[in-house]
């Protein structure tokens, strides 16, 4: 693959899952699609936010790029390697490149585990060496002291599981990370504090990014590409600035008029 | 920090001492039962016949709990029945939560054709009365230690399976599962390593509560005569024969019952009490 290639080739993505509200008398449910056949490129490096209202299919379209969910149709090329139908056995070796952070750190983190466990457990399962030195650099990285290795998930502020979240997903040095909604579940201040080190972080680890949201000031200052979702199909695919400069789809407008934009500058402190 | 853990902590402390400690006593009696018992369980002495406890009127030395109508001491024969009433509840209480919860944790975490079949074969279970399914399995299998074991798992497995279904499930929606996958873990794994320990508590909780109804079944089982060769004293042998003369002599029958009620409480008690031990937000 040479070094421009996007990361991610997305191809006329379908999904499709069966619905759960009718149950008719004869023969399989209908099926309701979720995601209605979406192409777009993610270029290595590049922060790539997702927005739309609730229910458009954002996380379902993040899930499906790092195959917690299957495509019923269409590719995700992941650097050249068509993953859309990869065994999960074939897939494992892959998953230390895709990780994810999650939008609730208390479900995320499993509440039996110390720190230090949960954010070596996926170290452990991709085969690393030196798992408790890469595991403590991880903490180091969210700006969490070591200290907290032996702490458990409850025993954390909002903030700071946000942190673990965040420290397990970069442990294995992934090339792309997932975030969904990371930041709707926190305080303000907690938010503002998350939001920086994810910038940080990308730049540090030559991170690519999907950051998912419904909050376009937030977006707007962290991503450097910007997907319109809405109902399962991609209304607009743009660089920020010019989104925000000069929308193209109706759609677009709606969601930009309806979001108070401060000055994007004093978005967080 | 002031919040309502500590309360609760205390509440829970003190019911986990008072059950276990009764627990702990009944253990103790059943080992010791040949070394501690004053009298011996099967001995008749037709001249105590209903002797009554010790602090009534016409009490005999060594009889500290009464005698039954044929003589035989009530404390030793208590002492005994702990023995069939323990080593029922133990081995019942733990294969029935070994079949059970083994099913429920499959069909609650791999859902599809695995709960399907799991989950028909539970309400075809249900569908039968437990008591008179019992009875059917005993008089096929015949009266005896083995058969009394084999029907209250036969009988109560789906207690379990129903309620670890229920639970698995709900963990397996929560992303830490989710997240096991994002790391690489197997599907196998992620249910024995992630799923399994959130759903101990429950678990431990139903066993303990499962061994005290093994105590009841087999008393229950005992007192219709169903249960063991009537010559090992059973808790619920000798509560069948108290009811006989109940007028005449009192202690045949409340002794043995209030241990029986004593007992299942204490098994009921002490898991709840484990289960609010064991959850790490409490801890
Ligand atoms: N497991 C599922 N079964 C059926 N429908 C689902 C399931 N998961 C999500 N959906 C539906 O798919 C749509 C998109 O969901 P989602 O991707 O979670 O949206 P978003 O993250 O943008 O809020 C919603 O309408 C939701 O109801
Ligand atoms: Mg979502």
């Amino acid at each position: 693959m040479s070094a421009d290639a996007p990361l991610y080739q997305v191809r006329d993505l379908r999904l499709s899952l069966p619905d759960m509200t009718s149950k008719p008398l004869f023969g399989p449910r209908p099926r309701i699609e979720i995601l209605k056949g979406l192409s777009f490129d993610i270029p290595k490096g590049e922060v790539v936010g997702i927005v739309g209202g609730s229910g458009s299919g954002k996380s379902t379209l993040g899930r499906t790029l790092i195959r917690l969910l299957d495509p019923s149709g269409g590719q995700v090329i992941f650097d050249g390697t068509d993953i859309s139908h990869l065994h999960e056995d074939a897939l494992r070796p892959m998953r230390r490149r895709f990780q994810m952070i999650f939008q609730d750190p208390m479900s995320s983190l499993n509440p039996r585990r110390t720190v230090s466990a949960i954010i070596a457990a996926p170290l452990k399962l991709q085969g690393f060496d030196r798992v408790r030195e890469r595991a403590a650099e991880a903490l180091d990285h969210v700006g969490l002291s070591r200290s907290f290795a032996t702490r458990y998930p409850h025993e954390l502020s909002g903030g700071q599981r946000q942190r673990v979240g965040i420290a397990r997903a970069i442990a294995t040095r992934p090339d792309f990370i997932l975030a969904d909604e990371i930041v709707s579940g926190l305080d303000v201040s907690s938010q503002a504090q998350v939001l920086n080190l994810l910038e940080q972080l990308v730049a540090d680890l030559n991170l690519t990014l999907a950051f998912i949201s419904h909050d376009l000031s937030v977006i707007r200052r962290l991503c450097t590409r910007i997907i319109v979702l809405r109902h399962g199909e991609i209304v607009e695919n743009a660089l920020t600035p010019e989104l925000f400069g000069a929308p193209q789809a109706d759609y677009t407008r709606e969601l930009l008029d309806a979001i108070p934009l401060p000055d994007p500058d004093q978005v967080w402190i | 920090m002031l919040d309502g853990r500590s309360a609760i902590k205390r509440r829970a402390g003190l019911r986990l001492w008072l059950s276990g400690g009764w627990l702990l006593l009944i253990v103790l009696a059943a080992i010791l039962a040949p070394w501690i018992s004053p009298q011996d369980p099967l001995a008749q002495d037709l001249f105590a016949a209903r002797t009554p406890p010790f602090w009534e009127a016409g009490s005999e030395p060594g009889f500290w709990l009464g005698a039954d109508s044929l003589g035989r001491d009530v404390l030793t024969r208590i002492l005994y029945g702990a023995r069939i009433a323990l080593i029922v509840a133990f081995v019942a209480g733990t294969l029935t939560c070994a079949v059970g919860a083994a099913l429920g944790l499959i069909a609650g975490y791999f859902r599809g054709w695995a709960d399907r079949i799991v989950s028909r074969l539970v309400d075809i279970w249900m569908a039968f009365p437990p008591v008179l399914f019992a009875i059917l399995l005993i008089a096929v299998l015949g009266t005896g230690l083995t058969s009394i074991i084999i029907a209250i798992v036969v009988i109560d497995w789906t207690r379990f399976c129903r309620v670890v279904r229920a639970e698995a499930m709900n963990q397996g929606q929560m992303d830490y599962v989710a997240s096991a996958q994002v790391a690489g873990m197997s599907r196998l794994r992620t249910m024995w390593a992630e799923i399994l320990p959130n759903v101990l508590p429950t678990i431990v909780a139903l066993l303990s509560l499962e061994m005290g109804i093994a105590v009841i079944v087999e008393a229950i089982l005992s007192f219709v005569n169903l249960s063991i060769s009537t010559d090992s004293p059973t808790w619920g042998g000798m509560i069948a024969e108290g009811r006989t003369s109940i007028h005449q002599a009192w202690w045949v029958l409340v002794f043995p019952l209030l241990t029986l009620f004593l007992t299942v409480l204490s098994f009921s008690q002490f898991g709840e009490g484990l289960k609010d031990r064991f959850d790490p937000v409490l801890r």
